[in-house]
């Protein structure tokens, strides 16, 4: 039997780590754009647009993230389209995290006085200009702390690629485990790697929430 | 058109509304308001609060959409359902709310200068300079850098004037402008108004500061139910209110 060093392992979960951050990334860039189309949408579109993008809002946060990704992998096969697990699992977390965003975003354009938008009305504005110049600067403002404590969720999230065969860092940790023998070091690591991950963007949410919230001069 | 009541000091006519009706579901609030206001003329809209006047002012800037009769600001059509007639129109209509509602993110003197280089397309520096012009009238030339946060309300106040007259407005609304402010704040802002009024600004306005209403105006309007119950020049309608109504209103605010 070969014998794994501790830096065989971790060498080896640093490779899948990669993925693991891969997988964030592409949800979180993916998701983050597709959610400011879906808010755009909401905002300017008619009750019916509002209506379809809450209910898929509602949809992806009724539905544990487990099952959008084995609807994603296995879903998409029946159509006779041949999916990846990286593709199936980029997709399912974009989706994800596209209905969250476009709702905590749009949580934060509300957070915005009406008075602000009659005043920018009142002062002949399009729609564009008072998104552009007077909503969205100040709803940034109440939105950045929420949008990177979100994303510390879809970073644990990409865990669960792991179940439709997705080799990130769970997945690397389950068969470096099965191989070594040794679940509890290995998971400790993979552990260790997650925390090493999240926490930063942790420190960075709450700090940016201390500096939006607290007094500005 | 009635011109028996039209004792304006201006001939062209910058408002006019006919038959004006309003109903927020079950409840009418506007009953058929005729009224026709003239350059340079100076309104005091009073009444008890439900009467519809806050909403008969927002109706003109097409914040509240009517459901029947005709609105013209500047002889244009109001049209609701479209954005370049509205965004037209409101080129013409200055407004002043009750809570300032200047941008909390944008410096004083960006908040001025905002809508004329968005809108009418200004250069960054002829805008600039309009704004400090226009915030020398208001008496904060010196604010011109500060954040909204950093003024008192009474100074926040002034600031929305500067940035409604900035668009040139051919009429400014004031819907209640001091009804947010400290008492002691309530006169400079009061002042600016005044001086606007004497450099011949058509102005219609909501107000509970019935001393003010009576110097500077040259038409009050008592609103009731809906409907425009009273009119006439301020000495007419405070010194004799003919109709009960309006003697109880004026004799609840003596209380």
């Amino acid at each position: 039997m070969i014998e794994f060093s501790l830096w065989d392992i971790l060498r080896n979960l640093l490779l899948a780590l990669r993925w693991t951050a891969a997988l964030s990334l592409v949800a979180f860039i993916g998701g983050g754009l597709t959610g400011a189309l879906l808010l755009y949408a909401r905002l300017a579109g008619g009750r019916v647009t509002d209506r379809l993008i809450g209910l898929y809002v509602q949809l992806f946060q009724g539905t544990p993230l487990l099952m959008q990704l084995f609807l994603a992998y296995f879903g998409i096969a029946l159509f006779g389209i041949d999916v990846s697990a990286w593709t199936a699992a980029a997709l399912a977390l974009t989706l994800y995290t596209s209905a969250f965003l476009t709702e905590i975003w749009r949580g934060c354009v509300a957070s915005v006085p009406k008075g602000q938008w009659e005043a920018s009305s009142s002062l002949a504005l399009s729609f564009v200009e008072q998104m552009r110049y007077v909503i969205l600067p100040q709803a940034t403002r109440v939105a950045i702390a929420p949008t990177v404590g979100f994303l510390v969720q879809v970073i644990k999230g990409t865990a669960l690629a792991s179940v439709i065969g997705f080799v990130e860092l769970t997945k690397a940790g389950t068969m470096i485990s099965n191989t070594t023998f040794k679940p509890f070091t290995v998971f400790g690591f993979v552990a260790l790697l997650y925390f090493a991950l999240c926490f930063p963007v942790s420190l960075t949410a709450r700090y940016l929430e201390r500096k939006t919230y607290g007094p500005r001069h | 058109m009635v011109p028996a009541i039209d004792n304006a000091p201006g001939s062209r006519l910058v408002v006019e509304i006919t038959a004006l009706r309003k109903s927020f579901g079950e409840v009418e609030v506007l009953k058929g308001i005729d009224l026709n206001v003239h350059q340079g003329e100076v309104i005091a809209i009073i009444g008890k609060s439900g009467s519809g006047k806050s909403t008969l002012l927002r109706c003109i800037n097409g914040l509240e959409t009517f459901d029947d009769g005709a609105l013209r600001v500047d002889g244009k059509q109001l049209l609701h359902e479209s954005p370049t007639a509205m965004r037209e129109l409101r080129q013409h209509v200055g407004m002043i709310f009750q809570s300032f509602n200047l941008f909390p993110h944008l410096s004083v003197g960006r908040n001025v200068m905002l809508a004329p280089t968005l809108v009418k397309k200004r250069s960054k520096t002829e805008a600039a300079e309009r704004a400090r012009t226009l915030l020398e009238r208001v008496g904060l030339a010196d604010k011109f850098d500060a954040m909204p946060d950093q003024l008192s309300g009474g100074q926040q106040q002034r600031v929305a004037i500067a940035r409604s007259l900035a668009m040139d407005p051919a009429v400014l609304l004031c819907d209640e402008i001091t009804s947010a402010l400290d008492p002691e704040l309530v006169g400079e802002v009061l002042r600016v108004v005044e001086l606007l009024a004497q450099e011949g600004m058509t102005l219609l306005m909501v107000t509970h500061e019935m001393n003010f209403a009576r110097k500077v105006s040259d038409r009050v309007i008592f609103m009731h139910q809906g409907r425009v119950h009273e009119m006439g020049p301020p000495e007419e309608l405070f010194g004799s209110p003919r109709t009960p109504e309006l003697k109880q209103f004026l004799s609840s605010l003596h209380d």
